[in-house]
């Protein structure tokens, strides 16, 4: 059997998805299905005064409406999972509005009908009286004395104040020779996972079962909050996730949409389907980022980092979605990034708006810290005269200087910083870069280089230290015929676990990749799991299966040594057999040990029949990939039109067990980077009106526009878990962005730009370089 | 509306609400789930098939405007069971991820092939600008297709 792991594998998922025979939530249709639309605010702050849902009732074909009304007290309020603080406000988050909405976007009512452009159509039928708000849509206008109030329950758009510190930070900018300081806004960004969310829900009245289709990346977690919004036993709800089109964080969320179709379904004993259209998906799927703050870095004259303050308003939106009130917290903990800062600071006001939620956006939290760090260092670089490279060199933490611990408590696994730093400089031929930007200024052109040099916080993580649990668990079942069944409860939503997992159990067991299956994603089928979040699919996922495939491998080991007649530590496995280590002509096969094991006629009277076992992993730390990323760009300063000349990225995710599917997720990571960086805004008007509502208003990468990125990996392996693995999801988007916007400020630097804040449209580079020249 | 279209080779007579998309025609009447839909706005292409040949987004067109005329979409392009070129490049080159783009992604390659069997990278980037990508940022893709027009001009 060739070795599996760390071998380019090619995906097991993809033979039904190239030809259309995957199955996403729209794809189900069911007997007797109705479908259902949702009226939605258009104010972002109101009063409804009335509801007069009576004509839409009316329309043929409409089987049912509800308001927020017809349902208080039959679904409970959706719940969030984080408390970062005790005292916390907390606002109650009605499945449909009952008195008031406090967002564009905000649900209403829900029509039910016989096809989906009925349900539509009935919408239009629905009048309702608002009462127009005064609405709050900055959120440092929100801590205003003056500002409306949104949840008048709770007296204040003050959500909560939270701070980190570590190391005496006063003494580090008392002490210091340079300071550098810079406002910075990390934008508010739409997800955009190509599938819209779906849900479609089924009743069983005899069995009194619920079954929910759901496009989510937590289809357990989805199972928990739902019963309980439902009051329905656990045990009656059935959470089914099949192919997810994407995720994001957009779907690591309990929605009130999932609750409302399960009520629906079983007040009408009728399957229900609700699909999202896009501008849906813009105004009512949670958004990412959305944090404006001010970071000092205190530094002596030679370049050594003493301490760093960030000060920073964090926008929840009007209310908490799953994780919300988590996600800037995220950012505190990466602040010293991969530097050996003794002294940090965060403090954090998380206010209110009369927007959309935001939540966990892929990297949540992080490409935060990143964007900060790695904005501040080249910042501090250029006050102070060295070159980039050479500042972060002169404070990354040294090879063996891991596990290091962060003066606020965070404790890195292992990293070689510096080591990807110098590969990523030479792949990118930074000098000959130098030069050439030397002779092009002469010439009037404007080339620039960016440096990012990042660590992220993955593999999440320790359970003490998560919302809602951090491990994950896995079954593998080899059943009579040896083909092998792994249950996992990482249910991948595009990653390619059903790959990579199977190359695990492949070399555990010595079997034929096609003898395995991995199924996940179905709550009656698979045992309690996490799912995919925070590059946890591998490093927690895959580990959770490694443990598993090594339990049973033991059991087959015992079945063995009893078929051969020998003593247990006197077998050994090879490939896919056990052998007799003193008489190695004495073998049985993996499928006479699962025949013994389910015909156990003649078999030890101490041990239980069967070839199954199952693991939970709880991990002992959470893991940090790092790397650096290079990026040499020309900007156009007649029209501010960036062009990107070359793009390096060298990663270390740890070891790796598909390359194919590593680098799949770094290039489409530093892409999504690409969009934050240059053209994403999720943009309301100081109305709160939603300006960037459809495709058509939010670019996002296509294939014209999108960089060619050139990728390489170092390795320093994990030592958290058996695999190594450090997860890589969210390296791209993490690592990227600074990248991008280091190199276009280092571009216009003679022309005396300091900073632009993303995107860097053409309009906002033009901006810039026109204020800069102005002043 | 009574409507005969031919879809995938096969011909189908169904009576359609006029203003039915053609998209929702092929998923909800035919049971054609593969071709998907990801914005209703003609921006993202989850929905492309061919019409007569031709890439078309499919939530762009009401199914009347389809009479008597062909369709293929992601279930008609492989043949005797033998993957497309295209479908075998995406495999090979990792050109997908969660999936959900991809029918449409293939159906706009399948249309670049038949225009230009040897396309440069730059304009395998221009044929797929009507198609959005979420996951992989494009570059595989493009390896993809360019490792499909290999395999079409018989160098694979």
């Amino acid at each position: 059997m060739p070795k599996l792991v760390g071998q380019s594998f090619k995906r097991v998922e993809d033979p039904r998805l190239i030809t259309g025979e995957g199955q996403y939530v729209d794809d189900i249709q069911l007997p007797r299905m109705c479908y259902a639309a949702i009226l939605r605010s258009p104010y972002p702050h109101a009063r409804i005064k009335n509801i007069d849902t009576s004509k839409a009732e009316k329309r043929e074909g409409v089987v049912a409406v509800i308001t927020g009304k017809d349902i208080l007290g039959k679904i409970n309020p959706l719940p969030c999972a984080a408390r970062p603080v005790p005292e916390l406000k907390m606002p109650t988050h009605y499945a449909l509005a009952v008195n008031k909405v406090y967002f564009v976007g905000h649900p209403i009512a829900v029509v039910v009908a016989e096809d989906r452009y009925i349900a539509r159509d009935a919408l239009d039928l629905i009048e309702v009286d608002y009462e127009p708000l005064p609405p709050v849509a900055d959120p440092e206008q929100a801590l205003r004395s003056d500002a409306p109030i949104i949840h008048e329950d709770l007296g204040t758009n003050l959500a909560f104040e939270w701070k980190i510190e570590g190391g005496d930070v006063d003494a580090a900018f008392a002490q210091a020779e340079v300071v550098v300081k810079q406002e910075f806004v990390n934008q508010r960004l739409i997800p955009v996972p190509m599938e819209p969310r779906c849900v479609v829900a089924q009743w069983d009245a005899g069995k009194q079962i619920l079954t929910l289709w759901t496009s989510t990346q937590i289809p357990h977690l989805v199972r928990s909050l739902i019963s309980g919004m439902l009051n329905l036993p656990e045990t009656h709800l059935r959470v089914i996730a099949p192919d997810v089109g994407g995720g994001f964080g957009q779907k690591l969320q309990v929605y009130v949409e999932e609750a409302l179709m399960g009520y629906l379904a079983m007040k009408l004993d009728r399957p229900v389907k609700w699909t999202e259209t896009r501008r849906e998906n813009f105004m009512a799927s949670i958004h990412g980022r959305d944090q404006v703050g001010v970071m000092e870095l205190a530094l002596k004259r030679d370049g050594t980092i003493l301490g760093l303050r960030y000060d920073v308003i964090a926008d929840m939106g009007a209310y908490y979605q799953l994780l919300t009130p988590a996600i800037p917290t995220l950012t505190g903990l990466m602040l010293c990034g991969s530097y050996k800062i003794p002294a940090v600071r965060m403090t954090k006001k998380a206010v209110f708006t009369n927007k959309m939620s935001t939540d966990a956006y892929r990297g949540a939290g992080r490409p935060e810290a990143t964007f900060l760090l790695e904005r501040m260092m080249d910042l501090a670089a250029k006050e102070l005269g060295i070159d980039p490279a050479e500042i972060r060199r002169k404070n990354f933490i040294q090879p063996d200087e891991f596990p290091y611990t962060t003066p606020h408590g965070i404790t890195y696994d292992s990293g070689n910083y510096e080591a990807a730093l110098n590969r990523a400089l030479e792949l990118a031929e930074y000098s000959r870069w130098r030069k050439e930007q030397e002779e092009a200024r002469k010439q009037g052109r404007y080339i620039g280089i960016g440096i990012s040099s990042y660590v992220e916080i993955c593999g999440m993580g320790p359970s003490k230290a998560m919302p809602a649990g951090g491990w994950e668990s896995a079954t593998v079942r080899i059943e009579p015929s040896g083909k092998v069944v792994v249950l996992t409860g990482a249910h991948p939503h595009g990653q390619g676990e059903e790959t990579s997992f199977t190359q695990i159990v492949v070399e555990e067991l010595g079997v034929n990749p096609e003898d395995v299956m991995v199924i996940h994603g179905d709550t009656e089928a698979v045992q309690y799991g996490i799912g995919i979040f925070g590059s946890r699919g591998l490093a927690v996922g895959g580990t959770a299966v490694y443990m598993a495939a090594q339990k049973v491998k033991e059991k087959a080991r015992k079945v063995a040594a009893f078929l051969l007649g020998v003593e247990e530590n006197e077998v050994e496995q090879v490939d896919g057999n056990f052998i007799s280590k003193s008489d190695p002509s004495k073998s049985v096969t993996l499928l006479q040990v699962a025949n013994a094991a389910y015909d156990p006629k003649n078999y030890p009277t101490d041990m239980e029949p069967g070839l199954v076992a199952t693991a939970f992993y709880e991990p002992s730390n959470f893991t940090f990939p790092s790397g650096t990323h290079v990026c040499v760009c020309e900007v156009d300063i007649e029209t501010g039109e960036v062009k990107i000349l070359k793009y390096v990225a060298v990663d270390d995710c740890g070891k790796v067990v598909n390359p194919m599917l590593v680098e799949g997720q770094i290039i489409g990571g530093i892409v999504q980077a690409f969009g934050q960086a240059m053209m994403e805004r999720c943009f309301y008007d100081e109305n709160g009106q939603l300006i960037t509502g459809e495709l058509t208003d939010y670019p996002i990468p296509k294939a014209h526009n999108s960089p060619k990125i050139t990728v390489e990996r170092i390795e320093t392996p994990s030592p958290v878990n058996p695999l190594g693995a450090k997860g890589v999801g969210e390296a791209g988007t993490i690592g990227a962005t600074p990248a991008f916007i280091n190199a276009v400020c280092d571009a216009l630097e003679p022309l005396g730009v300091k900073h632009i804040d993303m995107p860097l449209t053409p309009a906002n580079v033009w901006k810039a370089i026109k204020q800069a020249k102005g002043s | 509306m009574r409507i005969n279209v031919t879809v995938n080779g096969r011909q189908y007579s169904s009576d359609v609400e006029p203003r039915m998309l053609l998209v929702h025609y092929l998923r909800d009447v035919l049971g054609l789930t593969g071709t998907h839909i990801g914005c209703e706005t003609g921006v993202c292409g989850a929905c492309t098939v061919l019409l007569n040949g031709e890439a078309v987004k499919s939530c762009m067109l009401f199914a009347v405007q389809v009479d008597g005329q062909e369709i293929t979409t992601i279930e008609g392009i492989s043949q005797d069971g033998q993957l497309h070129p295209v479908q075998q490049g995406f495999w090979e080159k990792h050109g997908l991820q969660c999936g959900y783009c991809t029918p449409g992604m293939i159906l706009a390659s399948i249309q670049l092939l038949k225009r230009n069997p040897n396309p440069t990278e730059e304009e395998i980037r221009h044929a797929l600008v009507g198609n959005l990508c979420r996951c992989t940022g494009y570059q595989q893709i493009v390896e993809a297709v360019q490792w499909a027009a290999q395999k079409m001009r018989g160098e694979i």
